[in-house]
């Protein structure tokens, strides 16, 4: 356990140090750089932007200088946004998009376990066809078709609810709306065909034939060895959620870390780029991880690698 | 004759070797052919009907994005003076001047843009873009993962090891960030090819599509490589390889004829999955404004046009939306079919 547990964590490490390195070079692959925009900006002065940030520098040893800083917890000033901190940028923009992709992982898994459960328990009625057609229909929908029939029915025509921004309880009922869909599809259709496995196991047909009610085998036996594949896909999917969607940010201009690292982009705010891609990645890598090892705690059937 | 019971002599029985009669003949003829691979399961994808249904929307989906077009009396990027905005099915004051004077004029199936080109043929158009990135890109897909799959699988030892944690490496990148990212810094280096002689098809193809086919080469292959190590790893050990290595066939030619050609199955599958991904990643792409160039539209290029006037022309939303949905929706639930006719083992 303790040498795959390693063994994950150094390969987490490197995948880590891989991103922040492709990031690195590709980023200065983008041409222009952060002050190039500003017009007023005379030869000199940009020269001494330029050296204010090492940016004049030989590529390797800006790679090199960044690295060692990284390592100590400092990711440098925002080129751009003068006075503030790659640091304080993530920690104001990262709570936003939490907040909107953690209550849309919650809502879709509140739909999409018991919605996959039953279309097993009724398997091949009618209720089953339903939610299979749904699920099926459902991951086959990009979130941008979702996001703009939500803008266009509940938001212009009907005006039920707000469309731009986040100060309300009401704003946050598209955005997850549009971010859940997808997941609970996926969530129902994985839910349906592991609770499938799950019922014809000889231990359910034992606790029957021992005679324990359906109430205590439904949620003692087959809810939780069924539930096992769903916990492996929330991981990555509650970072991916969590760190915001950039279709989604973008079409409800959502002030969160998705739309923050296009503009950071756009403007070759390379210190901004850089914080936000290793924090993002690391977020990601690291839940993937530790889903991978609880998932093998869990579930002693697992021989470890 | 009373036979000794302990003799080892053959106990042969003389009516064993009287000819056969006409009724046990009838047993050994071939009532049918025996059934090929292929054959057992094209019946059983015959059957599907949901994969039926979405073989023949992909087809009309297909005839109408690469046939149609051809014949269609409008262009996909003519502006035509006057005709900004039309409904569905209305006619510019010019085209009704036209009408009047007894000429015949092809209508406006789904109406024009506010550029005034008319939306049918760019829709086509947008759905033909869509359908090429998914194919072309599916197609990079198998070619290296397959590739890169097998010759991990097949040498196995520390080549497996090396390249699997590689696969491992890439798959745990956030391939959005890496995207975007990829998009931005490509498009500099190929706007400067496409000036270089003999590259002049780069500005043809647009080089942020170009750059969404690196991105899908460089990152999209893993699954597939997974898929295909895991297939032939069980391979390798048959007695058929090591017959062909027996009679001196080289390593390359085993992967080739033996080793792929058996993982056929899996890999129909699993081609057919990922054209619908490359799809939906394309349309994200392009929704995002990191799609293709300018004159030409994708499905959801014109998606993301369409939403600034989405109060009063909503049908110029609609119309794409639901389209690359219903591509995407196609390809899933033929892949499902395709899945359950040719790799029965796969399912769940």
């Amino acid at each position: 356990m303790l040498k795959y547990v390693a063994k994950r964590i150094g390969l987490a490490v490197v995948t880590i140090w891989a991103v922040a390195t492709i990031t690195f070079f590709l980023m200065n692959m983008v041409p222009g750089g952060p002050f190039l925009s500003e017009k007023a900006i005379s030869p000199q002065a940009t020269a001494a932007l330029e050296a204010k940030y090492g940016l004049d520098k030989p590529l390797l040893q800006q790679y090199l200088t960044y690295i060692g800083d990284a390592l100590h917890g400092d990711f440098g000033d925002s080129l751009k946004q003068r006075g503030r901190t790659v640091m304080d940028i993530i920690l104001m923009k990262f709570p936003v998009s939490a907040r909107v992709g953690g209550i849309s992982v919650l809502v879709s898994l509140l739909i999409g376990i018991p919605l996959g459960c039953i279309a097993a328990l009724k398997r091949g009625k009618f209720l089953d066809s339903l939610i299979s057609v749904v699920a099926t229909c459902g991951i086959a929908v990009p979130s941008f078709v979702i996001c703009t029939v939500l803008l266009y029915f509940l938001g212009v025509n009907l005006k039920l609810l707000p469309t731009i921004g986040l100060t309300s309880w009401k704003h946050y009922v598209m955005p997850v709306m549009a971010l859940s869909f997808y997941p609970t599809a996926y969530i129902m259709r994985l839910m349906r065909s592991s609770m499938l496995d799950v019922l014809g196991q000889d231990y359910m047909r034992t606790a029957k034939a021992k005679g324990v009610s359906g109430f205590v085998t439904l949620f003692k036996h087959a809810l939780r060895n069924a539930v096992l594949p769903v916990i492996t896909y929330v991981g990555p999917l509650l970072a991916y959620t969590v760190t915001g969607s950039f279709v989604v940010e973008k079409i409800f201009t959502i002030p969160g870390l998705g739309g923050e690292f296009i503009s950071a982009i756009n403007g070759r705010d390379y210190t901004l780029i850089m914080g936000t891609t290793i924090f993002l990645a690391t977020l990601i890598i690291v839940m993937n991880v530790v889903v991978d090892i609880v998932y093998k705690m869990v579930d002693p059937r697992i021989k470890l690698k | 004759m009373k036979q000794n019971p302990i003799s080892f002599q053959l106990k042969l029985n003389p009516e064993d070797f009287l000819p056969a009669t006409e009724e046990e003949k009838q047993s050994q003829i071939i009532m049918r052919e025996s059934v090929s691979f292929w054959k057992d399961g094209m019946r059983r994808l015959l059957k599907n009907k949901v994969a039926m249904t979405s073989i023949v929307v992909i087809i009309i989906v297909m005839v109408f994005s690469f046939i149609v077009p051809a014949f269609y009396p409008y262009s996909y990027k003519w502006q035509m003076k006057g005709a900004n905005n039309l409904g569905p099915m209305e006619y510019s004051e010019e085209e009704q001047e036209r009408i009047a004077a007894g000429e015949k004029v092809f209508p406006h199936i789904f109406g024009t843009d506010k550029m005034g080109r008319d939306y049918a043929i760019r829709v086509m158009m947008g759905s033909r873009i869509s359908l090429l990135v998914g194919l072309i890109a599916t197609g990079i897909i198998l070619i290296i993962g397959s590739a890169y799959g097998s010759i991990a699988a097949f040498f196995g030892g520390w080549v497996d090891l090396i390249m699997m944690r590689i696969v491992d490496i890439i798959y745990t990148i956030p391939d959005i960030l890496l995207i975007v990212l990829l998009s931005f810094a490509l498009k500099a280096p190929l706007g400067n090819l496409k000036n270089v002689p003999g590259f002049s098809w780069v500005g043809v193809v647009g080089e942020n599509l170009i750059s969404i086919f690196v991105v899908f080469a460089l990152l999209y292959w893993v699954g597939m490589a997974r898929m295909v190590r895991s297939q032939v790893l069980m391979l390798k050990e048959s007695e058929y390889v090591t017959a062909a290595r027996a009679l001196g066939v080289g390593n390359g030619k085993i992967i080739k004829k033996h080793l792929l050609t058996n993982c056929i199955g899996t890999l129909i599958v699993t081609t057919t999955l990922q054209i619908p991904s490359s799809i939906f990643t394309e349309s994200f792409l392009s929704f995002l404004g990191m799609g293709v160039a300018v004159p030409l539209p994708s499905l959801g290029s014109l998606a993301s046009d369409a939403i600034n006037g989405m109060n009063t022309y909503p049908y110029l939303l609609f119309i794409p939306a639901i389209l690359i949905s219903l591509i995407i929706l196609s390809f899933n639930l033929l892949g499902d079919g395709l899945r359950d006719a040719f790799d029965p083992k796969l399912k769940n």
